[in-house]
């Protein structure tokens, strides 16, 4: 059985334009000790999703619908405080901006010990002594000085390692990092991504990685799903995906990206273009989620919208045309 | 030989910090300490860095947006740094911005057609009415939006059409310089490559030269002829697109270019992976800035500050492995 279990899951929310579907009928899983990077642009959904895992989306505007189901818990039929009991302790959560998902008037060591505290029972002195462990863990220099210091004493890079030490304190099951590298720079992000996988090697939580960067799923994601506007519309493992997207959406998102070498291969050829820009998602979509932005769409994309298939080897996309991987090969 | 557009000698932009009783200067940020560079006629010059780095800060200078501390700015022969306000404007004219975030650098009580005219009408260059109306439209075609956008407001577009009308809005005054401050970084993957293929089009059209300061090295690779990498306040090193990208040779640049990641799943890399974070500007290193984070850190390097120095043709570096034998 997997870890997580996620079906037909469905947040709304009320405006006073209508109900916006920021996440529509979504279903995937997540095994134990497993790295799944779930990938798309602003407003596909993806971060709404985390926070539903969660159950961090205020109700109402929000409404979240389906089941998530977690160890064979469904998370949406607990009480606010079973799932108090669950939230830090069994799923644990890594935010983009580490300025601002840190109380700034508490040193960081009360910080990661009040998960400690609440869930596992430890008392002040033990739980500064496992912040400590946990500091030296995420590799903070002088641990002991900085589990006493506030986080504007610190770096990004530093407060980061700070919430992943925080995340990890009581040996999650499941992580979920929202765009943990994303306000960050790129020799910090390679010292960050370097620590979540020799993390995840010794802890061995399964991660949810939230990114639009697909440098970033290429080097930890093990299997990746390809989110657009609030609906899931590819699933492959990392190598097979990169290797040969079926999906069109896919397909222009890989092409778009720039890659380092590329004045290796002599005159700069143009990038990729995904012509028009996302739908909005208030008020329902007929058809296909990408036939407006799509190259090879027809009436059919435009009237029935396509249902997940099988299209090689643990490979599904939705989409009329993709190509399905011949029987022999 | 006629000389470059653009050149910067010696820059310096030092901020105070105030604190304490009466906020006092008690301090100063060494955002930028002595850079030079020269950008030609139709040329792309990327100015690459970590946040900090102040490379934003050398965009501005060269707009003059702020006085700067020291050093010149030479704009086609002319200095321009110390110019009135009055002898800026037809500076002005000739640099023009783009800047990062499409949602607060555009006028949201002006609509797009009157975004457009105000630089045309400002630097005087329509004769009439008709001439005003007829450049407006060609702008909004050059940057390939829909002419009925012209009646409509900034809030009615989305990131990447609030884009082209910030480069619309750029290119109304007929530059020669166009200084793009991250101008693709706020962009979902999609959007920002129309934005980069819509700048390397216009450059080709009207030959101009761009500036293009960014933390996106993919991109800049993309789309550079030449990099200048800075480092606290100080360029590193500064070389032609391709020896840069396929030969760096500061360890800096090694490091910053071994962290990106790549887009290709078991991709062999080896990271350098740099220990600790950037130093403050406030109270940079002693010699090399980059010395307590550098993996061939000796000496010399604590104490004396090495020089950008030319090695090979077109290629500058700040190093003192640069000066040990056997490096070449």
């Amino acid at each position: 059985m997997a870890l997580l279990e996620v079906e037909n899951l469905q947040t709304h929310f009320r405006t006073p334009e209508g109900i916006n579907r920021a996440v529509d009928g979504v279903s995937f899983h997540v095994n134990e000790g497993e790295t799944l990077a779930i990938v798309g642009e602003s407003g596909c959904g993806k971060s709404v999703t985390s926070m539903s895992l969660m159950r961090l989306i205020a109700e109402p505007p929000g409404k979240i619908a389906g089941s998530i189901r977690f160890q064979g818990k469904d998370l949406l039929q607990l009480s606010e405080r079973e799932m108090r009991a669950i939230r830090g302790n069994d799923i644990s959560m890594i935010f983009q901006e580490p300025m601002t998902s840190l109380n700034p008037v508490l040193t960081v060591g009360r910080q990661i010990g009040e998960t400690l505290r609440m869930h596992q029972g430890l008392d002040k002195q033990a739980a500064e002594a496992r912040a400590i462990e946990m500091l030296t863990l995420v590799g903070i220099p002088e641990p002991v000085r900085r589990v006493r210091e506030y986080p504007h004493q610190l770096s990004g890079g530093m407060r980061q390692r700070v919430m992943i030490a925080m995340a990890l304190a009581c040996n999650p099951k499941l992580l979920i990092a929202d765009e943990p590298t994303t306000a960050l720079d790129v020799t910090i992000q390679a010292q960050i991504l370097q620590l979540m996988l020799d993390l995840k090697r010794r802890v061995g939580a399964a991660i949810v990685l939230i990114t639009h960067d697909l440098g970033v799923v290429a080097e930890i994601a093990e299997r990746v799903m390809v989110m657009y506007a609030g609906r899931k519309v590819e699933e492959a493992p990392v190598a097979e995906l990169f290797r040969s997207p079926r999906h069109p959406y896919t397909q222009g998102l890989l092409g778009a990206v720039p890659k380092l070498g590329s004045s290796l291969t002599g005159a700069a050829r143009r990038l990729a273009e995904i012509p028009g820009q996302v739908p909005s998602l208030k008020g329902r979509i007929e058809g296909c989620v990408f036939a407006g932005r799509c190259t090879l769409a027809t009436d059919l994309c435009r009237q029935v919208a396509p249902g997940l298939e099988e299209k090689g080897p643990r490979h599904i996309a939705a989409c009329h045309y993709a190509r399905k991987e011949a029987a022999a090969a | 030989m006629s000389s470059p557009l653009l050149q910067v000698n010696d820059l310096k932009k030092h901020f105070p910090v105030r604190g304490g009783v009466f906020s006092r200067k008690s301090n100063w940020v060494y955002a930028v300490d002595g850079v030079s560079f020269e950008v030609e006629r139709g040329e792309t010059l990327s100015l690459v860095g970590e946040s900090g780095c102040g490379k934003s800060t050398v965009g501005r200078a060269i707009l003059r947006l702020f006085d700067i501390t020291g050093g010149q700015v030479v704009l086609d022969g002319q200095r321009i740094d110390d110019l009135s306000p009055g002898g800026l404007r037809s500076m002005r004219r000739r640099v023009q911005v783009v800047f990062q975030d499409p949602f607060s650098s555009l006028n949201p009580r002006m609509r797009v057609r009157d975004i457009l005219a105000e630089p045309i009408r400002n630097f005087g260059l329509a004769k009439s009415a008709a001439e005003l109306e007829a450049k407006v439209a060609a702008l909004i075609d050059t940057v390939r939006l829909p002419r009925d956008a012209l009646g409509r407001r900034p809030h009615e577009f989305s990131g990447g059409q609030r884009q082209r009308i910030g480069i619309a809005r750029a290119l109304a005054a007929e530059p020669e310089l166009i200084v793009c401050d991250e101008a693709v970084s706020a962009l979902d993957v999609s959007v920002k490559a129309q934005i980069v293929n819509l700048l390397q089009d216009l450059q080709r059209e009207f030959g101009l030269a761009l500036l293009f300061i960014s933390h996106d090295l993919a991109i800049v690779e993309h789309m550079t002829h030449r990099v200048a990498v800075m480092y606290l306040g100080k360029i590193v090193e500064m070389a032609g697109r391709q020896q840069i990208f396929t030969a760096p040779r500061h360890p800096y640049t090694k490091a910053l270019l071994s962290a990106v990641p790549v887009p290709e799943p078991g991709a062999i890399r080896n990271p350098i992976i740099l220990k600790g974070d950037v130093p403050s500007p406030i109270n940079p290193p002693s010699g090399c800035r980059f010395h307590t984070r550098c993996p061939f850190v000796f000496d010399r390097c604590r104490t004396e500050e090495p020089e950008l120095r030319s090695i090979e043709g077109g290629r500058w570096v700040a190093c003192h492995l640069e000066a040990l034998p056997g490096q070449n």
